[in-house]
């Protein structure tokens, strides 16, 4: 079937029916988009220290308060599942065995990031209680 | 030893004859991915999580920070690896989604402005930063 015209087909035409990759494809593209979100936003709030001690001190105030930590929280389980599971990506693509442990890969990409995430969360959201 | 366009190819196998510049941009994210691992959370455990974390980050900490050019180099290759990958990754996303050609334009030359327009912003932030004029 040839493409409408005006219009181009996806790269590739797979589709996922559930299952773990399904749920790691999803979770990556998520976690990227969210952090890459917040990356502009980070930009912004670092160019106030170009205008200034005042501006910047006063900005950098809102995200110490109560309100941020969960999302500040959010931001670091967002990066560590990102990373780690860009990891198994890189490992999946250029490592010979890395498609016949796929399934390993992934339970190691989860148990990993909790790892990571679990005790920074912890330290992270006690000055708050 | 198998070429980059060969490892590509293994996973795209699908008959799309890729050009050039799409194999070396799928390498670009696995490359500056890797180096992202290392810099974000080398990055987040300094700034937000040991230490204090966030809550001791203001104006003369950060003059602190950015008095040598170390960190000053550590914070804008972390800019610049973070901004491009995640434009590239961005790229990905709309060509999965956006199908009309006049849209997918649009937002390709949206995406590439604001990519711009953002690393330059903080590469002129690290690069002009100087704590003795700002200080007040």
């Amino acid at each position: 079937m040839s493409p409408a015209a005006g219009k181009t087909e996806p790269y590739h035409k797979t589709r996922y029916k559930g299952g773990g990759g399904m749920w790691s494809w999803i979770l990556h593209r998520g976690t990227g988009l969210m952090v890459l979100g917040f990356l502009f936003l980070h930009i912004l709030d670092t160019s106030l220290i170009g205008f200034g001690k005042h501006h910047y001190d006063t900005f950098v105030n809102i995200y110490k308060t109560a309100w941020f930590r969960p999302l500040e929280v959010l931001l670091i389980g967002a990066v560590i599942y990102h990373s780690m599971n860009g990891l198994r990506v890189i490992l999946v693509d250029f490592w010979d065995r890395g498609v016949r442990y796929e399934r390993q890969l992934s339970v190691a990409v989860n148990v990993v990031s909790l790892v990571m995430f679990v005790p920074s969360a912890f330290i992270m959201l006690k000055p708050i209680f | 030893m198998a070429t980059v366009q060969d490892v590509y190819e293994r996973h795209f196998p699908s008959g799309i004859s890729p050009s050039s510049w799409e194999v070396w941009s799928w390498f670009f994210m696995r490359i500056s991915g890797l180096l992202l691992v290392f810099l974000v959370l080398g990055h987040l455990a300094i700034m937000h999580v040991f230490g204090g974390g966030v809550e001791r980050v203001n104006f003369d900490f950060v003059a602190a920070r950015w008095h040598g050019i170390f960190w000053r180099s550590y914070d804008w290759l972390l800019l610049a690896l973070a901004l491009l990958h995640g434009s590239s990754g961005t790229r990905t996303v709309i060509h999965d989604y956006v199908h009309r050609d006049g849209w997918r334009v649009l937002a390709k030359a949206t995406l590439y402005v604001a990519t711009f327009v953002f690393l330059s912003v903080g590469t002129l932030v690290i690069v002009t930063f100087d704590p003795a004029t700002l200080a007040h």
